[in-house]
């Protein structure tokens, strides 16, 4: 079930950049950090925005979280490895983590664990595009783009022209053997 | 994509989508080699236990340092210190460390043949890091990474291998590998140190090195192993050096920039000036970096 079209895409990234902003009138400090692979996609498209509007272009750097997942041991499959590329230091920097979908908190509190071993920084906040909810650990986001109501089983998924060809959210039924 | 089998034992049985499996996740490996905390949590409470036959620097301090940086545990034996001096078995050995809850064996040996003994003997996953002068397929592996780094691709690529290639496990591994990835290889070496049939590994023989080099991209020169020659494959070191190590004069016959790779340890002077060993064109410590990250990758493909 398609519930977000491209034009709704565009002008939630629009909203959740502009509550970014507002919230945070100096951008001295901030690096925005991707998780791979849609959220890295995500991130350098709120880059791309904050340009445009503040005309300064934010450090951005994509993370990945395979070799922290906590289920490595109980999956049948390898996930493929995306490359970590953060070309610049995040000690005491304001970094905004992105991600599409919150959905059990797991794949961000492996994000955390990942980027401590990459420096200090002084505030980390987490963006999401779409939140699902079905927490499994205490996780909340600082921005959200929309709370979805899903069940369990349900995947998620938010498409990007630049991977997917399409731009929109679903909800699928089916549970899917690889994400 | 899974990596299926249970054991890397040598290039030969490899597929060219495992290899490239293989380069590509050391490619994501290698960054954390960069990092301040070089050291990632996916391993943990996996334990590898290093069996080492026969001396070994780089390979052992290599794998080590890998299984470290994936958070398993690791125990090392070395024969030397143990009960094999006893008379315990090779099998035996292994089977009394392995209950003792070990998730992989890395092993060095100086007979071919027993990684993959251990491999068909044994539920746990083996890792060859050496057996006898079959194959050194990690070296092969990282070898390829290498090229492919400085290179950007291996098919079609014009790759020399130098020296003494009868006793070279790594030969054999580079030949599987590069010849599987498209690589157009030559060796060349004496003809005592080649060994009867090597063509029909799908490489040419050359007994001038003038000829291996010619519009070469990659040479790979190989140690000659002294402990080897008692018995007279080579008249004396000094002719050895005149007919087959490599000079400056000699490297304007390959292409300006062919680069210069050693699996090590060097024989400095013999066949490798000091001067060439440490140019810009030699990659030989970018190996043993890049080594460190291939190890990772095979480790972490067999053990997750």
């Amino acid at each position: 079930m398609k519930i977000m079209g491209s034009e709704e895409i565009k002008r939630t990234l629009l909203k959740l950049t502009s509550n970014f902003l507002k919230k945070n009138k100096s951008l001295d400090e901030v690096v925005i950090i991707g998780i791979q692979r849609r959220g890295a996609t995500l991130a350098s498209r709120i880059s791309e925005i904050i340009k445009s509007l503040k005309g300064k272009k934010l450090p951005v750097g994509t993370l990945d979280i395979t070799l922290y997942r906590d289920d490595l041991s109980r999956i049948s499959y390898q996930p493929i490895i995306r490359s970590t590329d953060i070309p610049f230091s995040i000690d005491d920097k304001h970094l905004l983590l992105v991600d599409d979908v919150l959905y059990s908190g797991r794949t961000v509190r492996a994000a955390l664990d990942a980027l401590l071993d990459h420096g200090r920084p002084k505030k980390i906040e987490l963006l999401v595009f779409v939140d699902r909810s079905h927490r499994e650990l205490p996780i909340q986001a600082d921005y959200v783009g929309k709370k979805i109501m899903s069940l369990p089983g349900q995947i998620v998924e938010v498409k990007l022209k630049e991977m997917d060809e399409k731009e929109e959210v679903v909800i699928l039924e089916k549970k899917k053997d690889e994400i | 994509m899974k990596f299926e089998k249970k054991d890397l034992l040598d290039l030969k049985s490899l597929s060219v989508d495992e290899i490239n499996l293989i380069l590509d996740t050391a490619k994501s490996f290698h960054e954390i080699l960069e990092r301040p905390i070089k050291k990632v949590p996916t391993l943990r409470g996996k334990t590898v236990a290093n069996l080492f036959f026969e001396p070994s620097t780089r390979t052992k301090l290599s794998f080590e340092l890998s299984v470290k940086r994936l958070n398993a545990d690791l125990i090392n034996f070395s024969s030397s210190t143990s009960s094999v001096l006893k008379g315990e078995s090779l099998i035996d050995t292994a089977r009394n460390i392995m209950s003792m809850k070990v998730d992989a064996l890395i092993v060095r040996h100086s007979s071919a043949g027993a990684a993959h003994i251990l491999a068909r003997e044994l539920p746990i996953s083996v890792i060859n890091a050496g057996d006898g002068a079959h194959e050194h397929p990690t070296q092969g592996l990282l070898d390829l990474y290498s090229i492919k780094e400085k290179k950007g691709k291996i098919a079609s690529l014009n790759v020399a291998i130098i020296g003494d290639i009868m006793h070279s496990r790594v030969a054999r591994s580079d030949i599987w590998g590069l010849s599987k990835l498209g690589a157009k290889v030559k060796v060349c070496g004496p003809p005592t140190l080649i060994p009867k049939d090597i063509e029909k590994m799908g490489v040419k023989v050359t007994y001038f090195i003038e000829e291996a080099l010619s519009g070469c991209d990659v040479v790979i020169m190989l140690r000659l192993q002294r402990e080897r020659q008692k018995t007279a494959f080579i008249s004396t070191i000094e002719e050895y050096r005149e007919f087959f190590a490599l000079s400056e004069e000699k490297l304007k016959l390959a292409k300006p920039d062919a680069i210069i790779m050693h699996p090590g340890p060097v024989n400095r002077g013999v066949e490798l000036p000091v001067a060439l060993a440490d140019s810009s064109r030699s990659i030989i410590l970018e190996q043993v970096t890049n080594g460190i990250a291939v190890r990772m990758a095979v480790i972490y493909l067999l053990l997750t």
